[in-house]
């Protein structure tokens, strides 16, 4: 059983493909020889900057013969028909058989192959893989056409067994495979034979070369943390960084700085951003003082010096680095302390989107929202609001434009800054002196600032939800309005195309709803919401003359509604009625046609964007092991639009439905509906009520009635409290007299009034299940 | 020719150097364009020549200038004009990396003790409609060159690929030399009769054009400036290619081609004079790469940027 070595030589390939590229090989490569009729024991791939490396063992000699049997014509058939099938299959006609069989002879081809030895196959296989490989960018170089991450310069593609290595004959736009390869760049002994997998680990790391990225990955953290812990610190860990720089450096030398004074004063995010993105440092953080005051760098090359030129050279990229974020955070400082006018005059020249307006606007609008939520999140309205004007300030800050990934973490930084600086109310615009500014109380001023920060959240899946009820208010105003704002537009997700992250934000209400129990009636916050955006949308198009005064006036209007009342529910009349002050005929009309138009759409697209949640809830509640129809049972009910109580309602039914009652419940209350529903189309009536007992002729029948009676009695409270669990369990008690009912009596009874009055009864079992969820929508 | 392992002395020294060895190694050594450029790659010996399949090897330093890294001399790597050295040869030969790291050496970096990184940077240039994959070189965590291999100029597969190595020379040189303000760095011999250093020859011109940067340029004209060159390049593009005075056939690509350059030139500075909106400055590329198409088409069609 020989063992295959292959190594694509190149130069330098991105760190940040060398994870799926030593995926893509092996799969490919193994795969095609499995496919061509080998096996192999056991497969693995390494990769370093200028090398990807496929170790096959124990692959089969040579693919099994296989035995291809074709039937074709009948021996008298015509000319034509049998040479068709000579030429399809390569044959002459003395090398088909003829059989017999009940019609007469047919022709067969039979084709033996015989099997193939492995270095044929691996030499096609290889050359496929790298004809075809997935690179996420790849390139072509000199005069040639093949194309690869980077210019591909030599390929060791060798098979060895007891025998001893052989190159495995193969050749791709003239780099012929061959059993040399050599080792580090800068350290390396020239190039050098191989002859398997094991010598070839070996001499690589005799060359200064590690192979494998995890012992490189390995090597970096000990060798950091051996530094860091000599000095008295610690590296901070980053998995991420870690896999990247071990695709950076074949031969790791970590090595270990101090960052000057005159940077200590930086926030630590901002030390350790710029230290990551611009130089793949690690961040190394003193105990004692709980400060960011070193760094890792991590070398390719055991310099002559011990790295000391290395080092310097490195600080001192660095010291003109951390200059460049010094002098950013100085300048933001003195913007954030002046009140941060000058960013949030800014933000109006921010398109945020063509037809949504600029940042300011939405920053508007997402202050309206935060305001009319706060109270429903325990949050005072004024914070809210405050906090909703100071959260994307960060967004003009230099910071923020240098590294895009602090927004956010400066945010709170500057809002901390300006609230210090600005206790007094002024930095909101529209509120008045007696709304008080919070700049008495260090608690309300830091949760406003970790408002800035945390109403980004929750960026992903495994991201967590704040809690904080200002920043809950802020979080739920933005990604509302987000969603509001491009349903106004028309610019939903299709397909797979979500270019503004949509399902994101949607997901982002759903988990900020339910993780802090938020009680919100979604369809009218966003409808409106949705006339902000709409209101936005119509000013952007009318950008001149009456039509934009009338406009800006009907919007100031409505600003100084929503500033001393909740949210304004009065948006198109406020605007119909300055339509009705302009003078140029013409423009009136298309002004209002305009309006029309776009309010004409809203309450479609509002109970569009509720499908959408309820889509995205779907997905996330079946995550969670809801079923789709114990989802779909309560989405039919009334009061979906607030996720809260729907999923309360879905837990309580999905709990239940667990139980043996419940379970069968089901098959009780669909037998009675579909009675039911059947006596109603052929009587051309319906059996709604009139139900009574006296009618009743059996135990069983008496005892559905005392059953619904005492059902009734208990759902209707404990529906009244939201207690669904209860509700649910008084409808549980209704599976063994129904299933009693049915077992000992005939709905249609020949007495008329005894089966109008069953039929009644039915209906009372429907109607006491419906007001708890819609249980025909339950499978099983 | 001084010994390639003793650091350089002067800033000119290293550009001597590198002409040096880029000669050596069969570079025609050619000299700067005569026109305003943001980088190295604008001129035509790379714009251009990197097109069809002519075989070609250049080195040649480039003014650059970029308007708005204006900082009035007084940022210590931040300058509106600096100079490039720019290598380009085509097909990009095999030992490209090797010839580049050669090149470290004989400017007196010593591969033994200095970490050399090639680090992922792919290259695009919009103006140009132009990309190619590559790295950024790091030198101990220093950017010191662009190392790209073109894969597109002008709209036009480059088939052969060139390599393309762009130094910023300032950088390097303060680098290697161990200067840490650019106006600093001695520009000829320190021990010369005249030393000069780098601030004795730009310090006063960055002052200057800091100012006409950021608000000496008129806008009015640098706006009809723009209008204009990009209505010349358009014109000389439609004329037939029969000359009827020479009685040859003669595409005029380059001139059509400067005009491209002055064009995207002013573009960088009324970018710098803040009168250019987001949502415009999209536009004004644009326009400039049609340009640059057209001109790169038009020498598809001359003789040397065909196809042999």
């Amino acid at each position: 059983m020989p063992d295959l070595l292959i190594e694509l030589f190149s130069e330098e390939i991105p760190a940040r493909m060398q994870g799926k590229a030593r995926e893509d090989l092996r799969k490919l490569v193994t795969d095609g020889l499995v496919e061509a009729g080998l096996t192999y024991a056991s497969a693995g791939a390494f990769s370093t900057p200028r090398r990807l490396v496929l170790s096959v063992e124990g692959l089969t000699a040579e693919s099994r013969p296989v035995r291809e049997e074709r039937k074709g014509p009948s021996v008298s058939a015509p000319a034509q028909a049998i040479e068709g099938f000579l030429r399809s299959t390569g044959l002459t006609l003395d090398q088909l058989e003829r059989r017999a069989d009940r019609k007469g002879e047919t022709f067969y081809a039979v084709v033996e192959r015989p099997g193939r030895a492995a270095s044929e196959i691996v030499a096609e296989v290889l050359e496929t893989t790298i004809r075809t490989f997935p690179w996420p960018k790849s390139m072509r170089w000199g005069s040639g056409s093949l194309r690869w991450v980077r210019p591909l310069q030599s390929i060791l593609c060798i098979l060895s067994d007891e025998g001893g290595a052989h190159v495995v004959p193969l050749s791709v736009d003239g780099i012929e495979a061959g059993n040399t390869t050599e080792g580090h760049r800068f350290m390396g002994i020239g190039r050098f034979t191989v002859t398997g997998f094991d010598d070839y680990v070996v001499k690589l790391k005799r060359a200064k070369v590690v192979l494998d990225s995890a012992e490189r990955e390995a090597a970096i953290w000990q060798g950091a943390q051996n530094l860091a812990f000599a000095a008295g610190m610690e590296v901070v860990p980053d998995p991420g960084l870690l896999t990247e720089v071990a695709g950076l450096v074949e031969w790791p030398v970590p090595l270990m700085g101090r960052i000057s004074d005159d940077f200590l004063g930086l926030p630590p995010e901002v030390l350790q951003t710029s230290m990551k993105e611009h130089q793949k440092f690690f961040s190394v953080k003193n105990p004692r003082t709980g400060r960011i005051e070193g760094f890792v760098t991590v070398a390719n090359i055991e310099a002559a010096d011990g790295g000391e030129v290395i080092l310097k050279g490195n600080q001192k990229v660095l010291a003109a680095r951390l200059s460049d974020a010094k002098f950013f955070w100085e300048n933001d400082l003195r913007v954030a302390k002046a009140g941060m006018g000058e960013w949030a005059e800014g933000l109006k020249a921010v398109t945020f989107h063509a037809k949504l307006g600029s940042q300011a606007e939405r920053v508007e609008r997402i202050a309206t929202l935060a305001r009319e939520i706060a109270p429903l999140v325990g949050a005072d309205a004024d914070d809210a609001e405050r906090a909703a004007r100071l959260a994307k300030l960060d967004l003009r800050s230099a910071m923020v434009g240098e590294f895009p990934e602090l927004q956010g973490v400066m945010g709170r930084y500057y809002a901390l800054e300006a609230l210090q600086a600005n206790p007094a109310p002024d930095l909101i615009r529209g509120l008045g002196e007696a709304s008080g500014g919070p700049g008495s109380s260090p608690g309300r001023v830091s949760a406003i600032a970790d408002a800035a920060r945390d109403h980004w959240r929750p960026k992903g899946e495994s991201d967590a939800v704040p809690t904080e009820p200002v920043s809950v208010a802020v979080a739920l105003a933005d990604k509302i309005d987000t969603l509001t704002g491009f349903w106004a537009i028309d610019e939903k997700p299709t397909g797979s195309k979500d270019p503004f992250a949509l399902r994101r934000a949607a997901l982002g209400v759903i988990r900020l709803v339910l993780g802090n129990g938020v009680r919100m009636h979604l369809v009218p916050v966003a409808s409106d919401q949705m006339d902000l955006a709409i209101f936005d949308a119509i000013q952007g198009k009318f950008a001149v003359g009456e039509q934009r005064d009338a406009l800006k006036r009907a919007r100031m209007a409505l600003a100084h509604a929503h500033s001393t009342t909740n949210l304004n529910r009065n948006a198109i009349a406020t605007l119909q009625a300055e339509i009705k002050k302009l003078e140029d005929a013409a423009a009136k009309a298309e002004l209002e046609r305009e309006v029309a138009t776009r309010f004409g759409h809203r309450d479609d697209q509002t109970s569009d964007l509720l499908s959408f949640f309820h889509d995205r809830l779907k997905v996330y509640l079946r995550d969670q092991g809801i079923r789709h129809d114990i989802i779909d049972a309560c989405l039919a009910m009334p009061g979906n639009d607030d996720l809260t109580l729907l999923v309360k309602r879905a837990e309580a039914l999905a709990a239940v439905m667990k139980t043996e009652d419940g379970a069968n419940l089901i098959q009780g209350y669909k037998r009675a509906a579909n009675i039911l529903a059947q006596a109603e189309a052929k009587d051309g009536v319906e059996y709604s009520f009139g139900a009574d007992p006296k009618f009743a002729e059996t135990d069983e029948e008496r005892a559905l009635f005392a059953a619904l009676d005492r059902a009734e009695a208990e759902i209707a409270p404990a529906m009244q409290a939201e207690d669904f669990p209860r509700a649910m369990a008084a409808m549980a008690t209704l599976r063994a007299p129904i299933d009693a009912f049915f077992t000992a009596v005939q709905v249609n009874s020949d007495n008329e009034i005894i089966r109008r009055n069953r039929l009644n009864l039915l209906h009372r079992i429907r109607k006491v299940c419906s007001g708890v969820a819609d249980l025909s929508r339950i499978e099983g | 020719m001084s010994d390639a392992t003793t650091t350089p002395k002067s800033f000119q020294e290293i550009i001597l150097r590198l002409q040096t060895y880029w000669a050596a190694q069969g570079c025609a050594v050619l000299q700067p364009y005569d026109m305003e450029v943001g980088a190295g790659t604008f001129h035509p010996a790379t714009t251009l020549r990197s097109l069809g399949t002519k075989p070609w090897a250049a080195a040649y330093v480039q003014p650059s200038r970029r308007p708005t890294d204006g900082r009035y001399g007084e940022n210590p790597n931040r300058l509106q004009h600096y100079y490039q050295y720019q290598v380009i040869i085509k097909p990009s030969p095999p030992n490209l990396q090797d010839l580049y790291l050669g090149s470290l050496a004989a400017i007196g970096i010593d591969l033994g003790l200095h970490d050399i990184r090639f680090v992922e940077d792919d290259w695009e240039s919009p103006t140009l409609g132009a990309w190619g994959l590559g790295w950024e070189v790091w030198c101990d965590g220093m950017e010191v060159s662009q190392f790209t291999y073109f894969q597109q100029v002008g709209g036009h597969d480059c088939k052969p690929v060139s390599g393309e190595l762009t130094y910023g020379l300032e950088r390097l040189a303060m680098y290697v030399m161990g200067i840490d303000h650019v106006m600093e760095m001695p520009f000829n011999d320190p021990d010369s009769p005249i030393p000069l250093k780098y601030g004795d020859i730009f310090r006063q011109t960055e002052e200057e054009y800091s100012r006409h940067n950021f608000d000496g340029a008129s806008t009015g004209m640098l706006l009809q400036h723009f209008k204009d060159a990009e209505a010349e390049c358009e014109r000389l593009l439609a004329f037939e290619p029969e000359d009827p005075k020479s009685g040859k056939r003669i595409i005029m690509a380059h001139p059509a081609y400067d005009q491209t350059i002055k064009a995207s030139h002013l573009f960088n500075l009324l970018d710098a004079r803040g009168v250019i909106s987001v949502t415009e400055r999209q536009a004004y590329i644009g326009r400039v790469r049609a340009l640059a198409k057209k001109c790169a088409d038009a020498f598809r069609l001359t003789e040397a940027g065909a196809d042999l």
